[in-house]
């Protein structure tokens, strides 16, 4: 059951509401630090940063509308070798959120001692873009929430972000509640866990009813949802068939930044940087030889198809790797057509639920007659 | 004018090493036929058959590959057989949704005693892909 309080927002603004409340975790040693993003002294970008000086939350801004790297990566790497030993605070969008999940089952991540503080995400701009919109404005995230409150579609917003129907945050400990919320007054803070409502009362925070939280959230998730919808069509319109998929992969020259920036691709060694594609010569020239031609660097295909087998169960869609191409490749895009279809087979939603099982890892003796063994 | 020479399809086939491998020594044994159209590659079981190797034959120049694991409950491994059917059907799913021919990629549960049934498996599989013709993707320079 959730329960909701209040952060009420005097003269300092929503941002300086949301920090004032990240500083009290520290002060009151309701956690020992914070992984939240923290604005560069140049101001144009964001990064993530562990805070353990209240002062230093001062400069934290998780409203930003820009997500460099995906947190979750962060997070597995601060715990995978050991859990944390103090209370860490972690400031995740959703998509974060459900990539850090997924991590968790995948054994690449603990969730020991850490208190999951989700934020109700608007949709994050392109890194590049998001250093220009910083220049024309003073204040850029009371500008972009404005911007978000006129409701008009937003240009900037990274097709990722506007095509995603989970705004919300699933599983947090608390939630930095933003949608329906009358941002003149407060921010609904949402517990979802006892561990979260214990954080409430610590803060002696005043409980309260929301009747606008659910339904804002209702149309929100519908509308992006229709986005989604239009986005997969058109989609399978551009890349379905070998020749229109190997037109929109015809850029690709196996940089594997997709693979580097994707919070689930997880392996130590990937499989294409290992010595298993290494080839004599006599290799290539007899593919060659056998095809009249052969493109160099060969395996682009194999390479995205493989990615796609391994990763697209667990892909949360969180557009990094379209990003990260440098000759703008609609990776994501192809990746959540292809995910939309396979976790459907499996009614899996990734990061929905920890205790849902990896497909992969799991069976049942009886299903998918349709493989016709 | 010379004939055409029928289409002669390559298959490559992953044979688990209890179950269909040894169902194929023993059609062999009982001198029963099956096209010498496939090319049998043993591995220790069919749920350690990664998709990559299977897209590696089939963008490689393969017409067609069939994974041949254990029947349900017999696995060496408990459970191998079951989870080389998820990854088979994701890897049907991934091809099928970017347009690429699915119907390539087989997956079927032989065990060691029927030899028989290898043999009558493997011809259908090569007839099937024989109506589907060559793989266009292992004809493709720029994959």
């Amino acid at each position: 059951m959730e329960r909701y309080a209040i952060l009420p927002i005097g003269k300092q603004g929503v941002l300086g509401t949301v920090r004032q409340f990240l500083a009290s975790l520290l002060e009151k040693k309701l956690v020992d630090a914070l992984l939240v993003p923290l604005e560069l002294p140049t101001r144009d970008n964001v990064v993530p940063t562990i805070v353990s000086n209240p002062e230093q939350v001062q400069a934290a801004n998780p409203l930003a509308p820009v997500m460099p790297v995906n947190a979750a990566r962060l997070v597995s790497r601060i715990t995978m070798v050991s859990p944390s030993p103090d209370r860490l605070g972690v400031v995740l969008r959703p998509c974060e959120l459900r990539a850090l999940v997924e991590l968790v089952k995948l054994k690449q991540a603990s969730l020991e001692k850490l208190l999951l503080i989700g934020i109700d995400c608007h949709g994050t701009y392109p890194v590049d873009d998001y250093g220009k919109f910083v220049k024309e404005s003073s204040s850029p995230t009371e500008d972009f929430l404005n911007r978000v409150r006129e409701g008009k579609d937003d240009p900037l917003l990274r097709k990722a972000c506007q095509t995603c129907e989970y705004p919300v945050p699933m599983g947090a400990d608390l939630t930095i509640g933003l949608f329906g919320a009358n941002l003149e007054k407060g921010i609904v803070l949402v517990a979802g866990t006892p561990e979260g409502e214990k954080v409430i009362q610590e803060l002696g925070l005043e409980a309260i009813e929301t009747e606008e939280r659910q339904p804002a959230i209702a149309k929100l998730i519908e509308e992006r949802a229709g986005k989604r919808e239009e986005l997969l069509k058109q989609t399978q319109e551009e890349i379905r068939g070998l020749d229109k998929l190997m037109a929109a992969l015809a850029t690709c020259i196996n940089c594997h930044n997709c693979k580097t920036v994707c919070p689930l691709c997880y392996c130590k060694e990937c499989f294409f940087d290992s010595p298993v594609f290494e080839f004599e010569a006599e290799k290539y020239l007899g593919w060659a030889k056998r095809k009249g031609a052969l493109r160099m660097p060969n395996d682009t295909l194999l390479f995205h198809l493989t990615r796609l087998n391994h990763m697209v169960i667990s892909c949360v869609g969180c557009g990094l790797c379209t990003e990260a191409c440098p000759n703008d490749i609609p990776v994501s895009d192809i990746f959540r057509l292809v995910g939309h279809q396979v976790q459907k087979t499996f009614d899996y939603v990734p990061g929905r639920n920890l205790d849902e099982e990896l497909p992969l890892t799991t069976f049942k003796e009886e299903e998918l007659p349709e493989i016709g063994m | 004018m010379a004939e055409e020479k029928e289409f002669e399809p390559i298959i490559v086939g992953f044979f688990c090493n209890w179950c269909t491998a040894t169902a194929a020594d023993l059609a062999g044994t009982l001198r029963m036929q099956y096209p010498a159209n496939i090319r049998p590659i043993r591995t220790m079981c069919s749920g350690s058959v990664d998709p990559v190797y299977v897209l590696r034959a089939l963008l490689g120049g393969a017409d067609g590959v069939i994974v041949g694991g254990c029947t349900p409950g017999d696995c060496h491994y408990v459970s191998g057989n079951y989870k080389a059917r998820r990854r088979m059907s994701i890897l049907k799913t991934v091809l099928n949704t970017l347009g690429l021919e699915d119907d390539r990629v087989w997956i079927k549960w032989i065990s060691a005693a029927e030899g028989a049934k290898f043999a009558r498996i493997m011809n259908e599989v090569t007839e099937s892909v024989k109506k589907l013709g060559p793989n266009p993707i292992g004809k493709d320079w720029s994959i």
